[in-house]
């Protein structure tokens, strides 16, 4: 299952003591139609963390606003928008804070009210998707960053969320654990986004990308054809891996 | 590693297989009747004694562990070495030195009645996963935001450990050596970017609860 999200005219400013704090997000529109993968892209600092945090409720817009599925995210629905929207954080050591793995995977299902047999089926599919089946009792901790980078993942997959959002999901991953995590997300039925820095990574992945700089989105289209655009990177301070040619990578496996 | 920060012994003597909760009431009677047993009763101390050394000895706890871990009870012994010189009442000449009667019974009733207490402590952590200690003591209804807290700090103890040693390599690696008074304004400086690392993750962990529908206060 999946949903579409739109986003319009949003707005956003942290709250600041006296002085007045500047938007960190700053009139952001975009949809993105279900079951489709797009790279959100941009420097640090971009704003791409905080629009996140605005996809399921955990931060509210100043102004402007935020749907998924055709339902707008506000404080009567946050508990059905959290219910859709998975985020996965960077650090895995943020997410998976029970003693086990199962456990983990189990809370979010648990917290919407799902329990008995059907919360074990649950944690098994998860599991079994992100190829964890034996990790289901082991500590978070006794596994290797990108097992538990797959562990936050199928915390997210247990819910049956709609949407999925990844935050960096390949930072610090060496090249194996990165090629298992792609075939994971490719399989994900759900509408995926993914907020990175990795652009030979948001390539492969995601046919669409939208660029983030200022609290703007600056582009939107396909990945391709941004990431060829050398002007335009540079105006961004976007910058490919030395020797990458966008051009001539192949498409995805 | 969580084995190498709490040094729980896997084993499967009697005492690892028996039930979490039981011994943790068992250890709970056990200190109170030692504390409520007066001081004079000297068998009914030795009774205990062969007790609890009795158990360690059917868990096959090694002697270097039991003492290891009765470190916390040192500031206790102070206490206990200091109170014959500050107590009142008749005193006794023991070569040079004039102790208060009082003072040495006091000290004697502090010092058995904490090692046994701590003694039997060590027979439980030793001998039950710190997780299942945790469980144990939600399922006598301590109030659940303290077994949360235990709950968190069994599984972020590594990673603050690993954070710490890891912050402690880098300082050395830039020629820091820990020695002295004067090193430690820089100890406290590293203490104190482990306590803002800790408490930044402690947010971030929070958000990530959020996000899968956790609210404060519900189950």
């Amino acid at each position: 299952m999946s949903a579409g999200v739109s986003v319009r005219d949003l707005r956003f400013a942290y709250p600041a003591g006296r002085d007045r704090a500047p938007a960190v997000l700053d009139g952001v529109s975009f949809e993105v139609a279900a079951g489709e993968r797009v790279a959100v892209l941009g420097p640090n600092g971009a704003g791409k963390t905080t629009l996140m945090l605005q996809l399921n409720g955990i931060l509210s817009p100043t102004s402007g606003s935020v749907s998924i599925g055709g339902t707008v995210v506000s404080r009567e629905t946050v508990r059905e928008i959290r219910r859709r929207v998975g985020l996965v954080f960077q650090d895995p050591d943020d997410q998976l804070f029970m003693p086990t793995v199962g456990e983990d995977v189990a809370f979010g299902p648990a917290n919407f009210g799902i329990g008995g047999d059907e919360l074990d089926a649950r944690v098994a599919s998860a599991l079994e998707r992100v190829g964890l089946e034996d990790a289901a009792s082991r500590p978070p901790q006794h596994l290797s960053l990108g097992q538990r980078r797959r562990a936050a993942i199928a915390t997210i997959l247990s819910m049956d969320v709609e949407v999925v959002v990844l935050d960096e999901p390949t930072s610090n991953l060496d090249p194996s654990a990165r090629r298992e995590l792609s075939a994971t997300l490719g399989a994900l039925p759900a509408t995926v986004l993914v907020v990175t820095h990795d652009l030979p990574y948001a390539l492969e992945l995601c046919p669409r990308a939208l660029v983030l700089d200022g609290g703007r989105i600056v582009a939107d289209g396909p990945t391709r054809e941004l990431l060829a655009d050398a002007g335009f990177m540079a105006a961004h301070g976007l910058e490919l891996p030395w020797g990458f040619d966008p051009l001539n990578a192949p498409d995805r496996r | 590693m969580a084995g190498s920060a709490w040094r729980h012994r896997p084993g499967d003597s009697l005492l690892h297989r028996a039930s979490p909760r039981g011994k943790l009431i068992a250890l709970v009677v056990f200190a109170a009747v030692v504390v409520a047993t007066p001081r004079e009763w000297l068998a009914a101390f030795a009774v205990y004694a062969v007790v609890v050394i009795g158990m360690l000895a059917v868990a096959r706890i090694p002697l270097a562990t039991v003492l290891r871990r009765m470190a916390i009870e040192v500031p206790f012994l102070v206490f206990a070495v200091l109170l014959p010189f500050i107590a009142t009442g008749p005193r006794t000449d023991v070569g040079p030195l004039s102790l208060s009667i009082e003072g040495l019974w006091g000290a004697w009733g502090l010092l058995v009645k904490a090692t046994l207490a701590v003694l039997a402590s060590v027979v439980l952590v030793s001998t039950t996963e710190p997780r299942r200690i945790v469980l144990a003591l939600e399922s006598l209804r301590l109030p659940r935001q303290l077994t949360s807290i235990m709950a968190f700090m069994l599984r972020y103890l590594d990673v603050i450990v690993g954070e710490t040693a890891r912050m402690r390599t880098a300082r050395e690696s830039r020629g820091f050596v820990a020695r002295g008074p004067r090193s430690w304004g820089v100890l406290a400086k590293g203490l104190s970017a482990s306590f803002v690392r800790s408490h930044a993750r402690g947010e971030r962990v929070h958000l990530a609860m959020l996000a899968r529908g956790y609210s404060d206060g519900a189950p």
